[in-house]
């Protein structure tokens, strides 16, 4: 669910791993990101409207992943894929760290691009720059 | 009371300036400026400009002393968030939020909103009452099992007319307790009661069975009502259905 940059090389790499692949955004524009040989399954509407998720077959699905630019979005349709569609991993985007806790404490599969970026960039500073000489 | 208040929208707006005549205490979490500005005019020092989801806020805000939660902005999303951060994070005794989509009352109480109010589902329900006529009216849903009571309207031209109860083959469930003729007579119905043209029907049915039980007391004979062609038409088929009255 969201087709932005992260949904579509997601949604291209699972593909390309052989997967049935649905992939879901509000704007049927944002499916331009998918690479041409995509070969999964384009659906045009709102991740957060139950008849939707029910529409596109969420209750079939082994999972479910929210990554649309909202951060209560992803919270809202990735908690009505685990308890209304049963489905057994249910993957959210939480930008805020706090909220990502809060849900993960919920039981949610939670990342925080914001940490994981932040500790990312920071480990890059800690370690030793490249020889005087070498571009880095 | 403590109430906190998210979203100022009309909504918000009137739900505070009730809370605030009732002598509570309250405080409405608002990100959009002009409007924060616009209540802080009308009803005083009783706005903050934030994101009502966001822990930081909340923390200023005080949910953690508050008794009460509203959540009251157009999106659905937001409100759950901000109910279950509450419950969550705060302890917020109570937590009520509005939805939009009337579908998501189910999922909210399942993830432990304590109450939601729909006004989209209130002024549904408002106007099939006044419709002069509904085929199908909900009097009353049981929340705890998916049961509700029902009023159906039989119209004349119903493959039902004249027939008996005993003889109508009714979904699973499904039970039919009075019927209301045409004058306001109401009769409490036996197997041998027949079903009389303009009949108001009142019958328990299971929430997925609605539809079914509607078609079935108002579709035309050959209309969409199971087994209508057959010549043993109304007859129980083998897996005949739960029938109250034998």
């Amino acid at each position: 669910m969201g087709c932005g940059r992260v949904g579509a090389a997601l949604a291209s790499m699972l593909d390309q791993d052989g997967h049935d692949v649905t992939v879901l955004d509000t704007r049927a524009e944002a499916f331009r990101r998918l690479p041409p040989e995509f070969s999964g399954k384009r659906h045009v509407g709102n991740g957060i409207d139950q008849d939707i998720l029910a529409r596109i077959g969420v209750g079939q699905a082994d999972a479910f992943v929210a990554v649309t630019q909202g951060d209560n979005r992803n919270v809202m349709a990735t908690q009505m894929a685990k308890h209304l569609f049963g489905v057994s991993r249910a993957l959210c985007r939480i930008y805020d760290p706090i909220r990502e806790e809060i849900y993960r404490g919920l039981g949610l599969e939670t990342i925080s691009p914001t940490l994981v970026g932040a500790r990312l960039l920071k480990e890059t500073l800690d370690r030793q720059p490249a020889p005087a000489g070498q571009e880095s | 009371m403590y109430a906190i208040v998210v979203g100022g929208g009309k909504v918000g707006y009137y739900l505070a300036r009730e809370l605030i005549q009732g002598n509570n205490e309250v405080l409405v979490i608002e990100k959009d400026g002009a409007k924060c500005e616009r209540i802080a005019q009308d009803l005083g020092d009783v706005v903050l400009k934030g994101d009502g989801c966001e822990a930081a806020t909340m923390e200023v805000a005080g949910f953690g002393r508050a008794d009460m939660v509203i959540a009251v902005t157009g999106d659905d999303e937001d409100n759950l968030v901000s109910c279950q951060v509450a419950k969550v994070k705060f302890a917020v005794p109570r937590t009520i939020a509005r939805i939009n989509n009337p579908k998501n009352e189910a999922i909210f109480r399942k993830l432990g909103i304590d109450t939601t109010v729909s006004a989209t589902a209130a002024i549904l329900s408002q106007i099939e009452q006044e419709l002069p006529e509904h085929p199908l009216m909900r009097l009353l849903t049981f929340k705890g099992g998916g049961l509700e009571i029902v009023e159906v309207k039989v119209p004349p031209a119903s493959a039902v007319v004249g027939r008996r109860i005993r003889d109508v083959l009714l979904p699973q469930q499904s039970i039919i307790v009075l019927l209301v003729g045409q004058d306001g007579t109401p009769r409490v119905p036996t197997s041998d009661t027949t079903i009389q043209a303009e009949d108001e029907v009142l019958a328990v049915t299971p929430t997925e069975n609605e539809e079914t039980l509607r078609n079935i007391l108002t579709s035309p004979p050959g209309g969409s009502e199971p087994g209508s062609s057959d010549p043993g038409y109304g007859r129980p088929g083998p897996a005949g259905p739960y029938e109250p009255y034998r």
